[in-house]
């Protein structure tokens, strides 16, 4: 099956040209042929995929029609399935089968939704390669010998091998935007609020925030305009309708102002990502924007900001994985402080431990004021950057990423190196802003992003640039050799 | 500021994770090299800044005081890796 | 060298709400173990806290309660540490902008004064749930159903000095959440729990010793005595020229001693930060104006209101103002009968003291306000004694009716009927010719205090149903008569 678009999907099933039943068959042998050697899924439920596929085809038959109905998905493993297991890519959550329903997970569903099963991704979303994995790595379709970006690595390869049409991602620091760009897909990031956390197994709770991986702007519209909404049962759920994302994709770009921040074209940027990212400005310039310069003064702190108050929040919403009520225990635990020290041990990986000792460190006696309380503070400068920005500017466009893909390994052995793969990506989530990471051509054959950032609440805009940017170019429809 | 690593085992206990002899060299120079990597922070001028908790400027929504939930025992008790008489079992805690 | 202690007391209130702090789960007390402990409850995965308006509406009114400051802006914190009865791996607390700043009770002394505690601060948290240590064979057992009931920590300055005093703080915080509705005040069931912070100085002297805490006790007389054995305990070491170590104990109520914890040896570090998953909480002016208007009248303007309009004593006044069920009683029992000095002795002899011997509380008193100011008003009317009063009361007490229905139907009706008395005075005066010739020999002084013996005679031979007074009257008339 040539890789589809959910919208090309639905207008098919529309039309009767095929039936959910089919295109599911057709997405999990895909799956059963090529999973084995990308590793992009934990968890396939077929079984209930097709059950599901199946009640859709009845539905539509009866004439009933909802945004998604038979739309297969893929979902990120770090988002709740009643009845499926959900790890979150640890051996902590090995055997975790909730009870519930993630809100994100719900609300696909009853837009109509299939869920073909769970993705690989890093562990607890802790990573940017998804090689932390307790499953094992994720490969990048295009290049089997690269990683394909984290967390949602999974999530991305998935959809870039055509194991699905879409799949659900969580940005953190940049999580969804990372991957879809070292895989070619498009994957926004909501403003912090706009998608409920409920049922999401929590990294650092103020800047997680799902949203949509897919192939093109329009699908992600679709996707998130499902996604999306109010929560009352998550405390920091923003109560504001959502827009209709589609039916503002076809708006004109002309007189748009679009920052170009200095700091994202810095020393370590690759010289093929910069020459991509300018050329796809220049596109955008031809379609009637306008590009402004622009100075987001303080970039370079994100860095250091983000790696005290992620690992700090994250020490403490990975408190709750004691061996006590779910999850992994150690066998034949001594004392209590056995149990507990040594299921932590034993249930986290290497990169979960270490984030959470710095995070402990940063928030423990003598140590608050200068990590934690310092790194709030310069969030707040960060912040500030973006909110002088938007009076000058509509949208920022620059890199999403630094460096294309990488090879296995090549940073693992070092967590900075790592870090700093997300330069770009960090200042969207501590801000709490909405952006989308798009396809904007290849380097070295492999896939270049053009990450764009807009104000709060401008979700609609920023899917309505990358759509009109689909519409007079091809990158997105590109996929990588079957081999 | 550089990290010992008596001050790692200190940290490790907080947090309650074991860390092996063997390992706590490793752990404790690469947890080293993120503290030096943060340590830029400390340079610049945050005087008078209002420390950012959350990237929104909202306030607490509050829940009307309804009992909602029943007893799920069925639902949550069976993920349990040690369970009697519904209730949780750890190994015996002294007060 | 004499000493003196010092005392700052937290009390741990359980709000008198329907669901959790901050989840839908019941908080109703003795459910079987885990029922009531929801997804939220138990730390699931992606669960988030929701807070309970009810939680804050009761803080709020608690700080109206100590003219406390409430801050516009609360926020809560997370509290880290790992114990299996903390499913989260930290409670959720408020550290730097609790809801309820600085407030004041007044306490009454033994001598009837009255002493001004401080209130540092009181702010709202979830409790943990409970460890069950004796049930298996070297394990513990959690259930998990009192985890995120709703709790105010007041934090009390230290400004109390002994046993007696903080047992009276106690019982004046007890009184006060309890009118204000912000707490049911169970001792039984854990609705009022308090760490004790205690420290020794030589008298006179302005810098605070080396304190030890004393945790969770849970009655006012475990308190008076877990104080009265750790300043012991903590005098004994200074005389002898030790040093307090600080340290955290618990009080063995068997032993009547206190001794170390032993699983918090490792120094916490709580590491509080603001909980990410909660906004700050904003109570606006509006709002606590209107609690400040809905607020019920408070023990001690009670206290001052029943002195003033009432002439009852300070201590009648303090008595009858402990509680507002109490109050409110006695307040009827006064609407019906109109005086109140009778009306407060009444309550606090007869009544409290029935009550007091059966263990009932005054909200399941077998005898109505009304009905006891319906007895007290056939007193005032004289239609009964003093004496007899206490017979009916016993009746109405077990059921027997009304006041007026018991003294029908025992015919215990004073008796002043002219035409009876004079016959009954007459006939007593026949039978003791004797003492008539005594008292008519005697000196006049000196007759007044013979009339009692046929006082006693007439009353006896009435059953205690005579009217006194008209007894009298008649007696002084007919033995007046006899000597002329």
């Amino acid at each position: 099956m040539p890789a589809q678009t959910i919208t090309a999907l639905l207008k098919g099933m529309c039309n009767k040209e095929f039936s959910s039943v089919e295109i599911t068959r057709g997405y999990l042998a895909s799956i059963a042929a090529n999973n084995p050697g990308l590793n992009a899924f934990i968890t396939v439920t077929g079984e209930t995929a097709l059950a599901q596929a199946g009640a859709a085809d009845q539905r539509r038959a009866n004439g009933e029609n909802t945004p998604l109905l038979g739309v297969p998905l893929a979902h990120k493993d770090i988002f709740c399935t009643r009845g499926v297991r959900t790890s979150c890519g640890s051996r902590m959550l090995g055997n975790f089968v909730p009870p519930y329903d993630a809100t994100v997970i719900s609300k696909l569903n009853a837009a109509g939704s299939i869920s073909l099963g769970k993705t690989n991704m890093d562990e607890f979303a802790m990573g940017s390669s998804t090689e932390t994995s307790f499953y094992g790595p994720t490969l990048n379709p295009w290049a089997r010998d690269r990683v394909p970006g984290g967390s949602s690595g999974g999530s991305a390869v998935a959809v870039a091998a055509g194991l699905a049409p879409a799949a659900t991602g969580t940005d953190t620091g940049g999580s969804i935007r990372q991957p879809a760009a070292l895989c070619g897909l498009t994957g926004i990031k909501p403003t912090y609020g706009r998608v409920s956390r409920l049922g999401m197994v929590a990294f650092a709770s103020s800047l997680d925030q799902a949203g949509p991986m897919a192939r093109t702007a329009e699908d992600c519209a679709l996707l998130l305009s499902a996604m999306a909404g109010f929560d009352p049962a998550d405390s920091t759920s923003i109560d504001r309708e959502v827009e209709d994302y589609r039916s503002q994709l076809n708006r004109g770009l002309s007189g748009l102002k679009v920052g170009v921040p200095t700091e994202y074209f810095n020393a370590a940027l690759d010289d093929g990502i910069a020459g991509v990212v300018l050329e796809g400005l220049r596109q955008l310039e031809q379609m009637g924007v306008t590009l402004v310069d622009i100075s987001l003064p303080h970039t370079d702190l994100c860095v250091s900001a983000y790696y005290v108050i992620a690992p700090a929040e994250a020490s403490t919403n990975l408190s709750r994985y004691d061996g006590v009520r779910y999850g992994y225990r150690c066998a034949e635990p001594s004392d209590l402080h056995d149990l507990y020290s040594r299921t932590r041990e034993e249930g986290f990986g290497a990169e979960v431990k270490r984030r959470i000792l710095v995070g402990t460190y940063a928030l423990s006696a003598g140590y608050y004021e200068a990590y934690y309380r310092k790194a709030q503070q310069i969030r707040r400068l960060l912040q500030q950057d973006f909110v002088r920005a938007f009076e000058q500017v509509d949208i920022i466009a620059g890199p999403t990423t630094p460096h294309l893909a990488w090879r296995f390994g090549e940073k693992s052995s070092d967590p900075i190196a790592m870090y700093l793969e997300d330069s770009y990506t960090l200042g969207v989530n501590l801000a709490g802003l909405p952006a989308i990471s798009a396809p904007a051509g290849f380097s070295e054959q492999l896939p270049v992003g053009m990450q764009l950032i807009g104000d709060y609440f401008s979700e609609g805009r920023l899917l309505n640039v990358a759509h009109q940017f689909q519409q007079q170019t091809d990158w997105h429809q590109r996929t990588p050799v079957r081999n | 500021m550089s990290i010992e690593q008596a001050e790692i085992a200190k940290i490790a206990e907080l947090a309650k994770i074991r860390i092996a002899d063997r390992e706590i060299g490793e752990v404790t120079s690469r947890i080293a090299s993120i503290l030096a990597m943060v340590e830029q922070m400390q340079v610049v001028d945050t005087s008078g800044l209002e420390p950012m908790a959350h990237p929104l400027d909202a306030s607490q929504r509050l829940r009307p005081d309804v009992v909602m939930e029943t007893d799920q025992r069925e639902q949550f008790q069976p993920l349990a890796p040690e369970l009697e008489d519904d209730l949780y079992l750890v190994p015996r805690v002294l007060d | 060298m004499p000493w003196e202690t010092v005392i700052g007391l937290e009390v741990h209130v359980q709000l008198a709400t329907r669901s959790k702090i901050f989840s839908a789960a019941a908080t109703r007390f003795g459910a079987e173990p885990n029922s009531q402990a929801c997804a939220i409850d138990l730390a699931m995965p992606g669960m988030l806290p929701l807070v309970n308006a009810e939680a804050v509406r009761l803080a709020v009114l608690f700080g109206l309660g100590i003219d406390a400051e409430i801050s516009h802006r609360c926020v809560f914190d997370r509290k880290n540490y790992f114990y299996p009865d903390l499913p989260k791996g930290y409670q959720i607390s408020q550290f730097h902008q609790p809801v309820v700043g600085k407030g004041k009770v007044e306490i009454q002394k033994a001598d009837g004064s009255g002493k001004f505690i401080g209130i540092t601060r009181a702010h709202l948290e979830e409790d943990a749930g409970k460890s069950l240590h004796d049930l298996f064979q070297g394990r513990s057992g959690i259930d998990l159903n009192r985890a995120g009931t709703p709790l105010l920590e007041i934090v009390s300055e230290p400004d109390l000095s002994s046993a007696v005093e903080a047992v009276a703080y106690l019982k004046t915080i007890h009184s006060l959440v309890t009118y204000l509705g912000v707490s049911d005040g169970n001792m039984a069931e854990g609705s009022m729990r308090c760490d004790v912070n205690l420290s020794l100085r030589p008298t006179g002297t302005e810098k605070l010793g080396v304190r030890t805490e004393i945790k969770n006790v849970n009655s006012f007389r475990f308190v008076e005595k877990a104080i009265q054995v750790e300043q012991q305990r903590q005098l004994d070491i200074l005389e002898a020229g030790g040093q307090i170590e600080q340290e955290t104990r618990l009080y063995d109520p068997e032993r009547n001693e206190t001794r170390p914890m032993r699983s918090k040896e490792v120094a916490n570090d709580y590491r509080y930060f603001p909980e990410p998953d909660l906004l700050p909480v904003l109570i606006d002016r509006y709002y606590i104006e209107q609690l400040r208007d809905s607020l019920p009248e408070l023990p001690r303007q009670k206290r001052a209101r029943f002195v003033q309009d009432y002439q009852l004593s300070g201590y009648d006044a303090l008595v009858l103002s402990s509680s507002r069920e109490l109050a409110d009683y006695f307040e009827d029992v006064v609407k019906t009968c109109g005086n109140p000095k009778l009306a407060a002795n009444w309550v606090q002899v007869e009544l409290l003291g029935q009550l007091h011997r059966a263990g009932l509380e005054i909200e399941d008193s077998p005898v109505s306000a009304t009905g006891l100011g319906e007895l007290i008003t056939r007193i005032l009317d004289q239609s009964i004694s003093g004496k007899i009063a206490k017979q009916v009361f016993e009746g109405m007490w077990s059921g027997q009716g009304s006041a007026d229905q018991i003294i029908a139907a025992n015919g215990l009706q004073q008796v002043s009927d002219s035409g009876k008395l004079e016959a009954m005075v007459e006939q007593v005066i026949a039978q003791h010719p004797a003492q008539v010739e005594k008292y008519l020999a005697a000196d006049p002084g000196k007759r007044k205090k013979m009339l009692g013996f046929f006082v006693g005679q007439v009353m006896k031979a009435s059953q205690g149903q005579a009217h006194p007074q008209l007894v009298n009257e008649w007696l002084h008339r007919k033995l007046k008569a006899g000597q002329g």
